[in-house]
């Protein structure tokens, strides 16, 4: 006689070691397995949108910094971007120089804390402490330039607080030299580990079609076999003269679009950023950073929609401007938002022990989802 | 104040007070609630994390509240998470000990004139022992904040809780 | 590769009174303004029809165009009576690298508009969102609930123009 079995519902959450911040997940498990993931968010809604509708558009750089703490830089990025294109605002080559390599030095940064911690979540404690090891060398760069560790409020419409710190480029070109073999040191101690690989290869498969249905992005899209990226897809900023290349999910130890494979696309990512820097220094102009740097700005009536390539996907900013100093509405599309949405179909199916590995996979910061 | 100026020159004995040793007990090892809310989280991380080293001050993260002791309450408080850091809090056994770390936990920081859903500090629903303040605080800042939660526990009497 | 011109040629034709009209006023992006009872049926054939493939959804956003009658209500608070309520759309097709806008404007006092969750599962939380912070009723959504307050907020939806803080929720205090 089989036994009686029955529905459980499990509460994880907003309290939980491995949910990134305050997500509550509600899950349907019977037995050990996963029939159905009920994501509750909200716990982090800060107002950021309510916020926009009452600053002007440079005191809103502050609190785009808080959206997405990990890539602060590339946040301010987006919206400086948008901005500009609805002002038609033309910035200095230095300035754009320098918002690209900050911007790649984000996101390698913030690849380390999603590795470092992904690495803790599913039991290997160690990476965790040699990403932040090399992180803290990357906010030390951050530091001297602006002043801040985790949100910069750097990057202005129409250039740059200030220029970089004489020493920025040598300690910058010694950064790479050593991060590089760390680098390695990274793969051989998590990556390529066997005990890793038989945790995350062939769990939450997401393939392409799905994946695009439901607006992924970023390393989850290209983890599923999607060459995708607005750096070189949709080019903004000056991302088309460097030489770097958008890896793609291959699916080496498993299936392609599986958590593995969303975990490798973040260590060949940071490789690939670390190229994009190497150039960028080398090529960077002398100039003036604040020239550009309107007195007001006061955007023409209309409305945009404006994306960049953050380290997590596609950040849009849909800017609606009705030609005073506030905008009428701003809507962040945020990555992590999106890309939690197919959370619950990834889950069926899986042990209660995998929805973490998944969870981690996809690398939500909640600051984001909730904004 | 210590416990080893009242040391015999020749023995291992130490003669202290009652009081004294249960602090000096309790605040040698403040288990913290490995609990974070936002980008303030990020710095208590980094704190915990190689660089800065916290568990030098024996502070350890754990993830139960039952196991704590103090609840560094790291980042922007809603209204939807402050019923449950309350029960949080009141699931923590006693002598239980609360930082605020940040801005937002402070007061509402950035948030506080137009935030609907923030609540203007976490104070309005948990006592809070020490203030960290700082958008976001340095993890040089949320030690000094420890410092201070040791100092504020070593003067702690045994009549009754002070802090 | 298709203009926003080319897509609401082929749109007019196909749609005809449905599809109201194409706005381009540069330097801002161009829109195609679309029934919002008629958004979805618009949007499968957008995403279906050979050569134009919008088969990924970038972004829906609600709007409050606040035009409409600003009165004041019995405690000197100005609310908003009448005018509409609009969510944007952008679309993408990856394939052929094209992007399009649509737009659709509702009734503030009872905002409806057709749910396109069913054909990109991505406007699943958007559309969430957007009834959250407007009020906008997406029909036959499958689970139209607050995503981002609590679940029993009764405040009002916080990103309308007219909306004014609640003074207590669940005991706490809500201003400053």
């Amino acid at each position: 006689m089989a036994l009686k079995t029955e529905e459980m519902v499990l509460n994880m959450g907003p309290q939980h070691p491995s949910t990134h911040g305050v997500l509550r997940l509600e899950l349907v498990i019977e037995g050990e397995i996963i029939k159905n993931v009920t994501p509750h968010i909200g716990y982090l809604h800060r107002c950021f949108e309510k916020h926009c509708e009452v600053m002007t558009y440079p005191q809103i750089i502050p609190y785009t910094d808080r959206m997405d703490y990990l890539a602060s830089m590339c946040n301010e990025f987006g919206y400086v971007v948008a901005v500009e294109r609805l002002m038609g605002i033309e910035v200095p080559e230095r300035v754009e120089y320098i918002r690209v390599i900050m911007a790649e030095l984000q996101r390698i940064a913030s690849h380390l804390v999603a590795i470092g911690t992904y690495g803790a979540d599913i039991g290997a404690f160690t990476p965790f402490l040699f990403c932040f090891r090399d992180r803290e060398k990357i906010l030390n760069l951050f530091e001297i330039t602006c002043g801040a560790r985790l949100l910069y409020n750097y990057i202005w419409i129409g250039g740059v607080m200030h220029d970089l710190h004489p020493d920025f480029i040598r300690l910058t070109k010694e950064f790479i030299k050593e991060f590089r073999p760390n680098l390695k040191e990274l793969n051989d101690l998590l990556t390529f580990n066997q005990i890793f690989i038989d945790r995350t290869a062939n769990v939450g498969i997401l393939p392409a079609e799905t994946a695009i249905n439901y607006g992924i992005t970023g390393p989850n899209l290209r983890a599923s076999g999607v060459n995708w990226d607005l750096r070189i897809n949709d080019p903004y900023s000056i991302y088309d003269r460097f030489d770097f290349k958008i890896p793609v999910g291959k699916g080496e130890n498993g299936t392609v679009g599986d958590c593995w494979n969303r975990y490798y696309m973040r260590i060949l990512e940071m490789e690939e950023s670390l190229k994009i820097v190497e150039q960028a220094i080398n090529q960077i102009p002398d100039g003036d950073v604040s020239s550009a740097i309107p007195k007001r700005v006061k955007p023409p009536a209309g409305q945009i929609y404006s994306r960049v390539e953050n380290p997590r996907g596609e950040l849009g900013y849909f800017i609606v401007s009705d030609g005073s100093v506030n905008p009428t509405r701003i809507k962040v599309r945020a990555p992590s938002f999106v890309n939690m949405v197919v959370f619950g179909e990834l889950c069926k199916g899986h042990m209660v022990a995998d929805v973490v590995a998944i969870l981690g996979s996809i690398d939500i910061v909640l600051g984001e989802i909730d904004r | 104040m210590g416990l080893l100026d009242k040391q015999f020159t020749d023995d291992n004995i130490i003669i202290t007070k009652v009081e004294d040793l249960l602090n000096w007990a309790r605040l040698s090892s403040l288990w913290q609630m490995g609990f974070g809310l936002a980008c303030c989280a990020i710095e208590m991380m980094a704190t915990s994390a190689s660089h800065y080293d916290f568990d030098r001050f024996g502070v350890i993260p754990r993830p139960s509240p039952r196991q704590s002791d103090v609840i560094i309450i790291s980042g922007t408080v809603t209204f939807k998470m402050a019923i449950r850091i309350k029960r949080l809090y009141e699931q923590m056994p006693d002598h239980k000990y609360v930082i605020s770390m940040g801005s937002c936990s402070n007061c509402g920081g950035p948030y506080w004139e137009h935030g609907y859903h923030v609540l203007k500090g976490v104070d309005r629903v948990i006592p809070v022992d020490v203030y960290v303040p700082g958008c976001p605080p340095r993890p040089e800042a949320l030690l000094e904040g420890l410092l201070k939660l040791q100092e504020k526990i070593r003067n702690e009497t045994l009549v009754s809780k002070t802090a | 590769m298709k203009n926003p011109e080319e897509i609401f040629e082929i749109l007019k034709a196909k749609f005809n009174e449905v599809i109201i009209e194409l706005i381009s006023d540069k330097p801002t992006e161009s829109f195609i303004t679309v029934a919002p009872l008629e958004i979805d049926k618009v949007c499968l054939y957008l995403r279906d029809k050979e050569g134009l493939n919008f088969k990924s959804l970038m972004n829906l956003s609600g709007v409050d165009d606040a035009n409409g009658e600003k009165i004041k209500d019995e405690n000197d608070n100005e609310i908003i009576q009448g005018g509409t309520l609009s969510v944007f759309y952008h679309l993408e097709s990856i394939d052929l690298k094209h992007k399009v806008t649509l737009k659709v404007s509702t009734d503030r006092e009872n905002p409806e508009v057709a749910s396109v969750e069913e054909i990109w599962r991505a406007a699943d939380w958007h559309e969430r969102e957007a009834y959250d912070m407007f009020g906008i009723k997406f029909l036959n959504h499958h689970n139209l609930i607050r995503i981002l307050m609590p679940y029993d907020w009764e405040g009002g939806y916080p990103l309308r123009k007219d909306y004014q803080n609640p003074e207590f929720y669940k005991g706490m205090k809500v201003p400053y």
